[in-house]
């Protein structure tokens, strides 16, 4: 690990509160430029919940977290996306009678510059601008080949396929930080092959870092630098994966209690 | 500029001018003889009801969201519009066009600024509640027209009852040129990166915010251009009609204008655009030729919505947009294939 | 001090009529989460039913409140009828489809009722010949206490019944979660018709209410009576069953005084400015749950 190299994205102490329950309790991650970062932990452990709070969808009780050293408590999504965070959802949220064209041109809305006039008038600035944002948009679909569906509706895709738009379209907001909530979730061998490609394919070609909620242990365990074990909504444990893979605690309260289903697969 | 968008904005534009020519031929060579008049009048509605329930379908088709107050924003537009002219009116004699574009814009404008103050807050919420909000203000801004009068411009006190001698320069050439720019800023705004956004945000709100849409500012900004058209039927209604009443703009207009938009297809300006004129016309001229048919016009109205929400919950035009330059593209290609074939 | 408690006791009556209304929305909300428009009509049918039924009960010889029992079929007949035929097919088709098919069936009722019985206010003959209650130098009529006396016992049956029996209890499980209750062995159509049935019975002992108090009907009852007690629902927090109660009385209440304390023809107004102020800093109402949507 690189010490000296400020992180990307750090959380300090951070914790959210809903009524009597502490959903997430005094976190501290560092995230450095480039890495590979996974997140896992037992089902109800707060994972989603941190992407909550680092993406403004809920706003922390307590502790703050810094993107490139700025403090983040308070803005809202559209605010966070523009600071530079992106992610995806765990349960697909994509624009479904949009085509899949639309879906990551509407991503890129944030850096266009026409204004209400321009667009309305279709001055000739606006239609040069259309014009690169569908370029950019369709190289961004090339790279997931996604390209030839560019003008089919985002819900008639197969389902892994949703998966990688989702990942397409959060990189078009032009991120220094993508998140990734479980987007092996309901793939099946094939399509987790695919995506575990397109992830080291876009990770080499962007050189962002990436926070990564995952279940699939073997992805996890294959492709993540390191991880950060979350239990109870707190951080239990943190290392390479080698380190996580023979941590006792980790071993107790994860692995130990579901080594049947998810050691098979790992 | 892409090559087809722009064939088939001259398809469209041709389009438009020949409808122009064709309402001119109607009216001003004197073919309808002495039913012209009625027509005219019937015209004029038609084409305020258009734009009307295209401002509306902004709402419902694109942004999600139901309007049912869309009548007090017409009626802010009407009564602004109406105090503006007659005072100029009383002032100086214009000529009618410069009347009927002051009216317009002060319609608009007065609409669109109610469209703020009420969209900033009220957008914040969604649904049933939003559409709840729309109809207590409508109901608000009725209830304030019915009980405060306007004696300064009229000279005489008329205490809310109603608004006369309203000059009347709702010409039809007029209106139909408003008409068509109306439909093209509405066109070009869905069809723009706004749009894009609008309709992401209808999609998924949470998936939108979290691509960098600012919500509420793109759902205030329609809103706002919603209700400067709904402000700008208005004023066109009350330079044709020139006596306002208040209780015009209630609850069940609000309801008609919705279903307007219902039935000609939420989400397709092309289905309101058609939906728009034969939905106000068709009744009109029923009841012309069956005079008994007035009191069932609603009725029957209400009945087909119904029949269209439990059979096709999508309208007429389901959330499609006709093309006209397709429709020739499709036509002529078929001709080809004939040829080939 | 005298006027004072009139107008509560005004207040009161008009009041009660809003609260039973709102229980029709209320209800209807709190198990299929759609505004149902048409109620407000319901109470319309009930009082031309009333118009037309209670110079026959006199021929008949009978008490002219017998009346009512008839309003209460003809009501639970047509809100039943409007489910089944209406707003059954619509459901799952998401709620935008519902509000439209709600507001198409209200312009259905109040269209229809102005085909049949015109456009013209009619008076409702009176049900009841109560004397005036005297306290000192206050006189409230009759009417008056009668209506806030069945407004309250209605209420109060209502909440013991939901309560206390099965139904009831079945009644409040449906909106929890009905996949669940289908599973615990309950009819969710069943329940929803049967919500519909005490709805539409409610509107029609309002509707008796109304006339009793007002006297004059039209087929544009339902809407201007149906939005306000609509108001009331939310103000109390819709699909809240002492909310609607609160908030049809609260509502009653503050308009009398307004039309007697401030300016009288704005009270309308008031009263959406509330509803409005309501929603911005309390959207769920008065009793209202939060309900967050998850990520």
């Amino acid at each position: 690990m690189t010490e000296e190299k400020t992180p990307v994205l750090e959380t300090k102490s951070l914790g959210i509160q809903f009524g009597g329950l502490k959903a997430v309790n005094d976190v501290n991650m560092q995230i450095y430029p480039g890495e590979l970062v996974g997140l896992i932990g037992p089902n109800g452990a707060g994972k989603t919940t941190i992407f909550n709070l680092i993406t403004g969808i809920y706003q922390p009780t307590s502790g703050s977290y810094f993107l490139g050293g700025k403090r983040m408590n308070g803005l809202k999504t559209h605010q966070v996306v523009e600071a530079g965070i992106a992610r995806t959802f765990q349960n697909i949220r994509l624009f479904k009678k949009m085509t899949v064209l639309d879906n990551v041109r509407v991503a890129f809305n944030k850096d266009m510059k026409a204004n209400l006039f321009q667009s309305i008038f279709r001055t000739p600035y606006f239609w040069k601008e259309e014009e690169e944002t569908t370029k950019k948009a369709m190289e961004l679909l090339k790279l997931f080949k996604l390209e030839e569906f560019a003008d089919q509706h985002a819900e008639n895709l197969p389902y892994g396929k949703q998966r990688l738009l989702e990942i397409a379209r959060a990189l078009a907001t032009d991120m220094k930080l993508l998140l990734l909530d479980e987007p092996a979730a309901g793939m099946n061998p094939v399509e987790t092959a695919e995506l575990k490609e397109s992830i080291k394919m876009l990770r080499e070609k962007f050189q962002i870092p990436i926070l990564l909620i995952e279940h699939d242990m073997s992805l996890v365990m294959s492709i993540c630098e390191r991880i950060y074990v979350l239990n109870f909504g707190e951080i239990l444990a943190t290392g390479t994966p080698d380190e996580i893979a023979s941590n006792k605690e980790v071993i107790e309260a994860y692995l130990g209690k579901e080594d049947d289903d998810e050691g098979s697969e790992a | 500029m892409p090559k087809k968008i722009k064939k088939s904005y001259i398809v469209s534009f041709i389009a438009v001018v020949l409808g122009f020519l064709l309402l001119c031929l109607l009216f001003d060579t004197g073919l309808l003889g002495k039913k012209s008049a009625y027509f005219n009048g019937l015209l004029v509605v038609g084409m305020f009801y258009t734009i009307i329930v295209c401002s509306l379908n902004l709402l419902t088709g694109y942004m999600g969201e139901f309007s049912l107050g869309h009548a007090g924003f017409m009626s802010i537009g009407a009564y602004a519009s109406a105090i503006v002219t007659t005072l100029i009116a009383n002032q100086a004699e214009l000529p009618g066009v410069v009347l009927y574009i002051i009216a317009i814009l002060v319609g608009g404008i007065a609409a669109g600024i109610i469209g703020v103050l009420v969209g900033i807050p009220a957008l914040r919420l969604s649904g049933d509640y939003l559409c709840i909000v729309t109809v207590a203000v409508a109901e608000i801004v009725r209830v304030v027209l019915s009980n405060f009068g306007i004696p300064a411009v009229t000279g005489t006190a008329t205490f809310g009852k109603s608004f006369a001698g309203i000059q009347k320069v709702s010409d039809y050439h007029y209106v139909y040129i408003t008409m068509v720019l109306c439909i093209v800023v509405m066109y070009c705004y869905i069809r723009s990166r706004y749009g894009r956004a609008l309709i992401s945000i209808r999609e998924d709100r949470i998936a939108a915010t979290a691509s960098g849409i600012n919500v509420t500012r793109t759902k205030v900004l329609t809103f706002t251009i919603s209700a400067f058209f709904a402000g700008v039927a208005g004023a066109i209604y009350a330079h044709y009609i020139t006596t306002l009443v208040p209780t015009y703009f209630n609850f069940s207009k609000s309801s008609e204008f919705l279903a307007i938009v219902i039935l000609g297809g939420s989400g397709s300006l092309t289905g309101s655009i058609v939906a728009a004129p034969i939905l106000s016309a068709l009744p009109q001229l029923i009841s012309y030729v069956v005079p008994s048919f007035a009191s069932y016009r609603m009725l029957i109205y209400a009945v087909i919505l119904v029949v269209v929400m439990i059979f096709k919950p999508t309208g007429l035009f389901g959330g499609k947009e006709f093309s006209l330059y397709g429709l020739l593209e499709k036509i002529s290609g078929r001709k080809k294939d004939k040829k080939e074939g | 001090m005298a006027k004072l408690i009139q107008s509560l006791a005004n207040g009161l009556n008009l009041g009660s009529i809003y609260a039973l209304t709102a229980l029709g929305y209320t209800m209807v909300y709190g198990i299929i989460r759609m505004i149902n428009f048409a109620h407000g009509d319901f109470i319309m049918v009930g009082g031309f039913t009333l118009f037309y039924l209670i110079p026959i009960m006199l021929k008949l010889g009978l008490p002219a409140w017998f009346a009512v029992f008839v309003a209460i079929i003809v009501c639970v007949f047509v809100g039943v009828m409007t489910e089944q035929i209406a707003y059954k097919p619509v459901r799952g088709q998401g709620s935008t489809t519902a509000l439209i098919t709600a507001l198409g069936m209200s312009l259905v009722l109040e269209n229809g009722a102005l085909v049949l019985f015109g456009s013209a206010p009619r008076n409702v003959p009176p049900m009841f010949s109560l004397s005036e209650v005297k306290l000192g130098s206050i006189t409230i009529p009759g009417t008056t206490v009668l209506t806030l006396v069945i407004g309250i016992v209605v209420m109060v049956l209502l909440t013991l019944f939901i309560k206390y029996t099965k139904l009831g209890k079945a009644m409040r499980a449906v909106p929890e979660d009905k996949i669940a209750s289908t599973l615990v062995g309950i009819n969710v159509n069943r329940i929803i018709t049967i919500t519909f049935a005490i709805g539409s019975g409610l509107a029609a002992v309002a509707s008796m209410m109304y006339t009793t108090s007002y006297v004059s009907i039209k087929n544009e009852l339902g809407i201007t009576l149906g939005l306000k007690a609509f108001v009331a629902a939310v103000l109390g927090g819709i699909g809240s069953v002492p909310g609607a109660m609160i908030g049809g009385l609260l509502l009653g209440i503050i308009e009398i005084l307004v039309k007697v304390y401030m300016l009288p023809g704005t009270y309308e107004a008031v009263t959406y400015l509330l509803l409005i102020l309501v929603l911005l800093i309390k959207p769920t109402g008065l009793m209202g749950k939060k309900v967050s949507e998850k990520v």
